[in-house]
């Protein structure tokens, strides 16, 4: 399933004094089994961005195409689209409403009109995606398990309609350290698995080093850059212009370069900085034959 | 998709109705309220439109968003309407067939009442739509200062209003947002027939009144965490001050209720 987004234009309050344009003239295509960061500065238009790509904002002006067909075309199902292109919100483990984990996970594919053993494959498969242990946790309230947990439910709720893309809006957000890790070896298998198509948003860039086959650049409603991360992050100036900071193991290696050390400009990954220096270290060693 | 509700809800522009007293500006719709129950003829109601649509224009809010505020209404009106023309006695009958008898006493007294419903809350949304829900809060509070000597908890109440009205937006955008959550899942809130779609409900309430109760505590919490401990020996970060402007208002509004019962005396239709 591939999107093409064409001179997408959305504009808030339009005829108001409250008006504000959240995306101005956004082109760009995503093909199957891509993994795209989506980064920007707050308020940059990306959450509006990703609202379009399965039709729940109708753009002011411009397309998006699914596979080629208009998303807003007249004749299009858009109930059953979305359950192709699943978007999980930014804070999603605040739309869980049922009593237990497993109905509220067959929320989607009930909608989808599957049959009962269908439905219950689908929660029992999207439980083992976000490592959730089935008969531990599917007949317990989803109110009472941890923040992580609740936000996993969350997600498998959009995984059980078994989407061709899948869309995230900062599924990281405000979870500790070991929650994040969570979701992102979850995406990391789910990508690899499935060959899904992932989009994602997120303000953290280690995420993106670790995750994004490319990277989309947002700032103040215009896609300013898009490109492979690692083009992307050794453009640093861009970066900072756009109010954005670079992975941790970029900006390192930029202060190395700044003191006068010989390393390349696009490095951005911890273990290929690593490889570098230990390279530069031993070479400087045999040099001086100590 | 819920951005239609204007009721209640502050246009931030700068004018000079926006920076009149919140308690002057309360007293004045008080005052509007009675005019529109003084209005008894054609004239009277000439007169408060055109009085409304001025201050509509001094406010620079536009006159769209204030007929807006009556588009949730038009079902009451139109009842207002039909009742009165069909059920009003009278002797000059326009028409009359099978059991429907219009008389031009019904039209007149069916007219009448939906403009002074349309008036009341056209008016009362020029309120709201020119005065953050705060400085109202603030003016109804000191106006029902008087009222603690017997006990009335006035500044609660107007605490309760303030956050309650502070909190509409936030909930509508909430509301909105757990609504395209839901239909990404493939939740369906427009089609199916009553019992489906209050079933369909269930889904966009049940977060909705979670995520309201967690606001509350989290509300309390930040309050009590500032000290608030009530109304008593509260200070104002903004101490209201009667200017010049709002002696204009004031006269003006004055002005205007004699005149409209001048045409009401001497102008016969």
């Amino acid at each position: 399933m591939s999107i093409e987004v064409r001179h997408l234009t959305h504009t808030y309050s339009e005829g108001s004094v409250m008006r504000t344009v959240a995306l101005d003239d956004v082109s760009f295509t995503v093909e199957k089994g891509e993994f795209v960061g989506i980064i920007g500065h707050t308020g940059s238009g990306k959450s509006t961005l990703v609202q379009h790509l399965n039709g729940l904002l109708k753009p002011s002006a411009g397309e998006v195409l699914i596979d080629g067909e208009d998303l807003n075309g007249e004749h299009v199902n858009r109930r059953a689209l979305r359950q192709r292109i699943g978007l999980v919100f930014q804070y999603p483990e605040y739309q869980l409403f049922e009593e237990t984990v497993a109905k509220d996970i067959a929320f989607g594919p009930k909608n989808q009109g599957l049959s009962a053993e269908e439905i219950d494959g689908r929660v029992r498969y999207a439980m083992d995606c976000v490592h959730l242990d089935y008969d531990k946790y599917s007949a317990s309230s989803p109110f009472e398990l941890s923040g992580g947990q609740m936000r996993r439910v969350a997600i498998a709720g959009v995984l059980a309609m078994k989407p061709s893309v899948l869309i995230l809006d900062e599924p990281t957000a405000g979870l500790d350290p070991r929650g994040r890790d969570r979701i992102l070896t979850m995406l990391e298998e789910l990508h690899a698995r499935e060959h899904t198509t992932i989009l994602m948003v997120s303000h953290s860039m280690d995420d993106m080093a670790r995750l994004a086959t490319r990277l989309l650049v947002m700032a103040e409603g215009k896609l300013l850059a898009d490109g492979t991360p690692r083009e992307i992050f050794s453009r640093t100036e861009m970066m900072k212009g756009a109010g954005l900071d670079v992975p941790a193991a970029a900006r390192l290696c930029q202060a190395l370069r700044d003191r006068g050390i010989d390393l390349p400009t696009e490095l951005y990954q911890a273990d290929e900085l690593r490889d570098a220096i230990l390279r530069l270290w031993r070479q400087g060693k045999e040099a001086t034959g100590c | 998709m819920l951005t239609n509700i204007t009721m209640g809800q502050y246009y931030p522009v700068d004018s000079r109705v926006h920076r009149l007293d919140p308690r002057i500006k309360l007293i004045l719709t008080i005052a509007f309220i009675v005019c529109v129950f003084l209005a008894s003829n054609f004239a009277g109601y000439i007169l408060l439109s055109a009085f409304l649509f001025a201050v509509c224009r001094l406010s620079n809010v536009p006159f769209k968003m204030l007929l807006r505020g009556l588009k949730p209404l038009r079902i009451i009106l139109i009842l207002t309407f039909l009742l009165n023309l069909f059920f009003t006695p009278g002797d000059d009958v326009w028409v009359s067939f099978w059991i429907i008898r219009i008389t031009r006493e019904a039209f007149l007294q069916a007219l009448f009442y939906s403009l002074r419903l349309m008036f009341l809350v056209a008016g009362t949304s020029l309120l709201t739509l020119t005065t953050s829900p705060i400085s109202l809060a603030d003016g109804l509070e000191i106006l029902m200062g008087p009222l603690k000597k017997i006990r009335f908890p006035a500044h609660e109440l107007a605490m309760m209003m303030t956050i309650a009205l502070r909190f509409i937006p936030t909930l509508l955008d909430e509301t909105d947002k757990i609504m395209k959550a839901q239909m990404a899942r493939g939740a369906d809130f427009e089609s199916g027939n009553l019992l489906s779609r209050a079933k369909a409900m269930v889904p966009l309430l049940v977060p909705l009144f979670i995520s309201a109760f967690r606001r509350a505590g989290d509300l309390a919490m930040a309050m009590e965490s500032r000290c608030y401990h009530g109304g008593e020996g509260r200070t104002r970060l903004r101490v209201l001050k009667i200017t010049k402007n709002d002696m204009i208002a004031c006269v003006i509004m004055a002005a205007f209720i004699a005149m409209l019962i001048l045409a009401g005396r001497f102008i016969p239709f």
